[in-house]
């Protein structure tokens, strides 16, 4: 807020400050106007409430907004069931026992958060840098292919193998999303449409990868007649499962968590950080500040990449997925689920944890659906619904606050 | 490489391989050509796999209830452009991401779809076809182009119009000028994000017809993977067009064809491995926009979003 001079001449050396002002008096009504008399732009508000005050309306704001949104999201899709002859509240209850209320649900919908998150802790690394990385889908995928090659084709068995299968899918992640770096940072073409493109070309190229013996398709003895699937990771190459209160869960949900919280660390916390967010915020000021686009732009996108490749690798190796196996269609549209969660989770990491979860409940939730008589197809639209009810309050809020800033004249650019 | 080479030859010579060329091309051309409108006010569309979707729907339906297939246009331009709406009113009123709006839209579309096809089981049948007399004659390509359903005929109509709107009207200048300076745009009096909410509408309506060419003109029927990604083919037909109407219009035959040859080699005796095929658009249409990158230009302003006073 802008003090205007007037204030100075009306009350010299009063000890008065303008911004804790508490009741009216005479002089309220004079500050409207400037020394010359003229209306300054910003109104002078009378009995200005306190700062706590003021946030905790904006809290509530926030929260009413939200909540206000979701139930609308949950209504909408309540009464498509109902519209369709379905029972709404045997949906909900289907769903909340597929994903947490069941014996050992929680553990299923943890192996399926684990991808999820990885994936979007990814993607908040490429956002943060202002790069648009919609491609996660093909990177999971090749990330797959590359584990499921050197996890099964190389012959190598042990724990050891699993590292290798993992950091396999890393590179094969980084190099697909490096592909349209290089391309970004060499001949200008924008990563959000190659980004895109590589999705079908990565699907295409594992689908030939699985017809050919020679690349990823498990020996002829092993399989079904013209079954295009790739060998089962042997027993001991597989990431060890461990059982909690009776659900059971790969242990690279541990190392999904600690890598949200490594990477939300990196971003607040580092210079790498710090540029990152300098070029994704401005990427001309960043480059007169000797951050080279090309370095870390690219980077940023490796890293996103190399994130949902080692998702990739995870659900093969993590076995909620394909039964460790790589078969046509693996990343099972986890990829663009893992981008949703990372954008509604306004890139922050640490609340990625909370809506990969979410997400992954919905889910598991729907494989219960079937004895409800009502389609499995119904939580896509939920999902769908949620993820559009949640992108309004931010959208409303920043709007809101833009026109603010817009009238108070404060932020003319 | 000769046996490629020879089969190509056979495609080229064959009447029913331009039947089937046409048929995906003129679907991707409905998509494409709205597209194009909407990307050169500066939004980058994702939701035309959406939209197709929902205009296919739509147009089952109304078949369904009516059988009137000019209703089932109608519903197909409903159905389109109210998925437009969400797009457009989400990313250009709120400020809404574009993209994590259109990725949502398709997941939402095609669970919608794929829910109510089960519930409600939309039953319908190929339109039939009106020859038109002559030009039908031509030979090779003559059927393919002048002996279709009266809904193939109406991409005559779609695209010299959108090329007439964008190009000739007053309309048209301030949606180009929305798509490359939207700051210059705003001073001279145009509401930006109103003409780019306008340019999603137009690809709604033409993504719409789309959809309904696909299940009466194409399919015959409704199936949940009916358009299975080939939305994102119509909207990277735009891109490798680098931006023109005559360039999408050369990459929605291309794909086409690339499409089609799919089916026509093994029906004309030729073995060969569909998967790479299929990414062929895609990686043409990569490397084209490699190689060409210095000379075409995407819309200066492209998937960018307009917020007042921020640049």
């Amino acid at each position: 807020m802008t003090v205007e001079p007037g204030h100075a001449t009306a009350q010299p050396g009063s000890g008065h400050h303008p911004d804790h002002h508490h009741g009216v008096d005479a002089d309220d009504f004079k500050r409207e106007l400037g020394t010359d008399g003229t209306l300054t732009e910003e109104p002078y508000h009378p009995n200005p409430s306190t700062p706590t005050a003021d946030r905790l309306q904006a809290i509530g704001e926030v929260v009413f907004l939200y909540t206000v949104c979701i139930a609308a999201a949950l209504g909408l899709s309540a009464l498509l069931v109902e519209a369709t002859g379905g029972s709404s509240a045997e949906v909900f209850n289907a769903l909340l026992d597929g994903s947490i209320r069941g014996p050992g649900r929680i553990g299923a919908t943890i192996g399926v958060a684990v991808p999820l998150l990885l994936v979007a802790i990814g993607t908040i690394v490429s956002n943060r840098a202002g790069l648009v990385n919609i491609g996660q889908e093909g990177q999971l995928y090749i990330g797959a292919a590359f584990g499921a090659y050197f996890g099964t084709k190389l012959g190598w068995s042990g724990p050891w193998v699993i590292l290798l299968l993992l950091v396999a899918s890393v590179v094969g992640g980084a190099l697909w999303a490096g592909i349209a770096g290089a391309l970004r940072y060499t001949r200008n073409v924008p990563e959000v449409l190659t980004t895109l493109l590589l999705v079908t070309v990565a699907a295409q190229l594992v689908g030939y990868g699985l017809k050919n013996q020679w690349l990823l398709l498990a020996p002829a003895e092993g399989r079904a007649n013209r079954q295009q699937i790739s060998q089962q990771l042997p027993e001991n190459t597989r990431i060890p499962r461990i059982e909690m209160f009776g659900n059971e869960f790969p242990i690279s949900a541990f190392i999904a968590i600690a890598l949200a919280f490594l990477i939300a660390a990196a971003m607040a916390r580092t210079v790498w950080g710090l540029r990152l967010r300098m070029l994704g915020h401005n990427p001309r000021t960043a480059q007169r500040a000797g951050v080279a686009a090309s370095r870390y732009g690219g980077g940023a996108l490796l890293v996103s990449g190399a994130f949902a490749g080692l998702a990739g690798g995870m659900m093969l190796a993590g076995g909620d997925f394909g039964n460790y196996t790589l078969v046509p269609g693996f990343p099972a549209e986890i990829g663009w689920t893992g981008l949703l969660v990372a954008l509604v989770s306004r890139q922050r990491a640490s609340v990625a944890i909370v809506i990969a979860f979410v997400f992954a409940a919905l889910r598991t939730g729907s494989g219960f659906l079937a004895a409800t008589g009502v389609e499995r197809r119904i939580t896509d639209v939920v999902q769908g619904l949620l993820v559009l009810a949640l992108l309004i309050p931010p959208a409303l809020l920043y709007l809101r606050q833009r026109r603010r800033q817009m009238n108070s004249g404060g932020d003319r650019t | 490489m000769i046996d490629f080479l020879g089969a190509v030859g056979d495609v080229l010579t064959s009447e029913a391989a331009y039947i089937n060329a046409l048929t995906f091309a003129v679907f991707l051309a409905f998509g494409a050509t709205g597209e194009w409108v909407a990307e050169r006010s500066g939004t980058l569309n994702i939701s035309l796999e959406g939209m197709f979707l929902a205009g296919a729907f739509s147009a089952a339906m109304g078949m369904h209830q009516t059988g009137n297939e000019g209703v089932a246009v109608l519903c197909a331009i409903v159905g389109g452009v109210s998925v437009a709406a969400v797009q457009a009113n989400m990313s250009h009123r709120l400020v809404a991401n574009q993209f994590v709006v259109g990725l949502t839209l398709n997941i939402l579309v095609l669970g919608l779809t794929s829910f109510l096809a089960s519930e409600l089981d939309p039953v319908t049948r190929q339109a039939g076809t009106q020859r038109i007399p002559l030009l039908a004659d031509i030979p090779l390509v003559g059927a393919a182009l002048f002996d279709r359903t009266w809904i193939f005929y109406l991409i005559y109509a779609v695209v010299p119009i959108c090329w007439w709107i964008v190009f000739r009207t007053r309309w048209g200048l301030e949606l180009r000028a929305t798509g490359e300076n939207p700051q210059s745009a705003d001073v001279s009096g145009i509401d930006v994000n109103k003409r780019r909410r306008e340019g999603i509408y137009v690809t709604g309506v033409t993504a719409g017809i789309g959809g309904a060419y696909l299940v009466l003109g194409a399919v015959g029927q409704f199936e949940d993977s009916i358009v299975g990604g080939r939305g994102f083919i119509a909207l990277i037909a735009v891109i490798f067009g680098g931006w023109t109407l005559r360039g999408t219009i050369a990459g929605c035959l291309l794909f086409g064809a690339v499409l089609s040859f799919r089916l026509s080699l093994p029906a004309l005796g030729y073995e060969l491995n569909g998967d790479l095929l299929t990414s062929l658009p895609f990686v043409v249409t990569i490397v084209a926009m490699s190689i060409f990158a210095s000379r075409v230009r995407p819309p200066a302003s492209l998937a960018q979003p307009f917020i007042r006073g921020l640049k």
